[in-house]
């Protein structure tokens, strides 16, 4: 690396600090850059797979199974929860304000647009982002990767496609669980604990959170599973050698996704929110 | 100029051409180089033993062969064809030709030790699993496997098993090139010995061409046509070959290169001084043999 011989030949002094800083800046933002270039080219090729050859249901059912079956469970639990809390946290304030017969209409809205998407996929990069990438840094180690190539199969096909097809899938289905567990959790704890009729909450609800909101958060879970799939994929594709590596290669990918989750969410919300605009020239609906 | 020469070769080299070219081959990981223009010719029907220290790129040099690394200089030749210039489906569909016993097998821990063997069939042939079955059993049976163990995922079985579980996978597919990766380590000297014998076995295929990596003298001596010796390139000087020594078993039992003498008599010598030093533990002005230099990995 020319690295050496630049520090090498900086000149001495406070220009040769700044000189310093510049060539680390340019380095790491030449690591950024060939970063993000392998995950687009990750990505590709597995798009490329996708298209190119069809999966075998022997290798899609396993995948499927631990991405989709055995996530509900956590998925489901964790909806509940933050429906109940919604509606510990939004009481007060409505109440204040008269209003408390309106707060289906705030927690439903914001589980099937926002908690719902990001709770299921925040959920799956935790419990299966990690692992893939556990996964698959350990095969990186141990070679079981160089053993899939030595024998002309390809590992983004046996290895990443599945997991991708499997999060792109199912990711839909553990958010409409998670929408369905929350709004059940903020039904019931409003319901019951709070006391608040039944009739006017749903009615609020109904009133306020159309099949768009619902299918906004759909569309974005779409992208987050895609998101988690590919970046913990990669993770373990380029794992470090040794146990080390295979833990940080984990972390890294809960991390990464978990960011990307958010940072997508954002501008997802931003254009959908434009596009509701476009749909809906007569502006958002009023909720107070 | 090419740094390493070839070996001098048989009659028979000479008539065909070699199989396997691997042409001034460079390998660098960053700033370390690990092989530095490695020319040797792998005859159809020879077993070629690499040896070397640990570090020294033996690996390395195994996975250029395949294509599994990527020469930062240099070219690799399969029957003449460049394995840099292939496409991926041109390397994969070339890569039935080669089989690959890993150090530690690489079988695939999620699959039985069935399913492992089978895979290559399954990837690459139309055969149906009433037909993949008998050819299982006789792969397993060839490398002297119970059947018992054809149900078992790979954590359920020892090491030897595995490791013969990993050559019954590699010569499913009836390979020309057998790579072999240290294929006797961490392994008992019998279940060792085991091996060494399938690998003469899978020598008396016919039209099969075997490179073992190893830095086990019994198994260089037993199974070599021809062995080729590697030096770290962190050891040497800059106009050095990394070969240090290409020929028969007997002529390297023969030969007076101190470097070459040190590792086949498995001698530490002033190693332990050198590694010392390399650590900055060693008293200043410690002695060296003039190959003083940092180690390579």
């Amino acid at each position: 690396m020319p690295a050496p011989a630049a520090t090498a030949a900086s000149p001495p002094g406070i220009a040769g600090w700044l000189a310093d800083r510049v060539a680390d800046l340019g380095e790491l933002a030449i690591g950024w850059v060939a970063s993000i270039g392998d995950v687009v080219l990750f990505a590709l090729r597995t798009l490329g797979w996708i298209v190119a050859r069809r999966q075998r249901r022997e290798v899609l059912l396993p995948s499927f199974y631990q991405i989709g079956v055995m996530s509900l469970p956590v998925v489901a639990l964790t909806g509940l929860f933050i429906g109940m809390v919604l509606a510990v946290q939004s009481y007060a304030q409505f109440k204040s304000l008269g209003l408390e017969t309106r707060l289906g209409s705030v927690i439903n809205l914001s589980l099937v647009r926002e908690l719902g998407p990001v709770l299921a996929a925040t959920m799956l990069a935790g419990r299966v982002g990690s692992a893939m990438a556990a996964e698959l840094g350990t095969m990186r180690v141990t070679e079981q990767i160089d053993a899939l190539e030595s024998m002309g199969a390809n590992p983004i096909y046996y290895l990443v496609v599945p997991r991708f097809l499997g999060c792109l899938v199912l990711i839909p289905s553990l958010t409409v669980m998670a929408d369905f567990m929350g709004v059940l959790g903020g039904y019931l704890y409003s319901h019951l604990v709070l006391g608040i009729d039944y009739h006017h909450y749903w009615e609020n609800s109904r009133a306020y959170v159309d099949a768009f909101d619902f299918l906004m958060g759909i569309s974005k879970s779409f992208f987050f599973g895609a998101a988690i799939a590919l970046v913990s994929c990669h993770h373990g594709f380029h794992c470090a050698p040794g146990a080390e590596g295979v833990g940080r290669a984990a972390t890294n990918a809960f991390v990464h996704s978990f960011v990307l989750i958010l940072v997508l969410d954002l501008f997802l919300g931003i254009g959908l929110n434009h596009l509701h605009d476009f749909i809906h020239p007569d502006g958002p609906r009023r909720l107070l | 100029m090419p740094a390493a020469a070839t070996a001098p070769s048989s009659a028979a080299d000479q008539a065909a051409p070699p199989l396997l070219q691997v042409d001034r081959l460079t390998v660098r990981f960053g700033p370390h180089e690990v092989l530095r223009d490695i020319a040797i010719d792998v005859a159809a029907g020879e077993t070629l033993v690499i040896l070397g220290e640990s570090g020294c790129g033996k690996t390395v040099l195994l996975k250029s062969m395949i294509g599994l690394v990527r020469p930062s200089g240099g070219d690799v030749r399969f029957e003449g064809r460049s394995l840099g210039r292939l496409g991926d489906r041109q390397l994969a569909h070339l890569r039935t030709r080669y089989g690959f016993v890993f150090q530690g097998a690489a079988l695939f821990d999620s699959a039985s030790i069935a399913d492992n063997i089978a895979f290559p069939l399954r990837e690459h042939t139309r055969l149906s699993e009433a037909e993949i079955r008998p050819i299982v059993e006789s792969l397993v049976d060839e490398v002297g496997l119970p059947r018992s163990a054809l149900a078992k995922k790979p954590v359920e079985v020892s090491g030897g098993m595995r490791k013969r579980a990993g050559l019954a996978r590699a010569l499913a597919l009836d390979p020309q090139l057998i790579l072999y990766d240290e294929p006797t380590t961490g392994l008992d000297p019998i279940m060792s010995d085991v091996i060494n014998e399938l690998i003469l076995r899978v020598r008396r295929r016919p039209g099969v061409t075997s490179v073992v990596v190893t830095h086990d003298m019994h198994t260089a001596r037993k199974v070599a046509d021809r062995i080729v010796m590697l030096y770290p390139v962190a050891r040497l000087r800059q106009d050095e070959p990394q070969i240090v020594f290409d020929g028969t078993p007997d002529r390297l039992a023969s030969s007076r290169d101190p470097r070459v003498r040190q590792f086949v008599e498995g001698r530490a010598g002033s190693r332990i001084d050198e590694l010392r030093e390399e650590q900055g533990l060693a008293a200043a002005g410690g002695r060296g043999d003039g190959d003083d230099t940092e180690d390579s990995r």
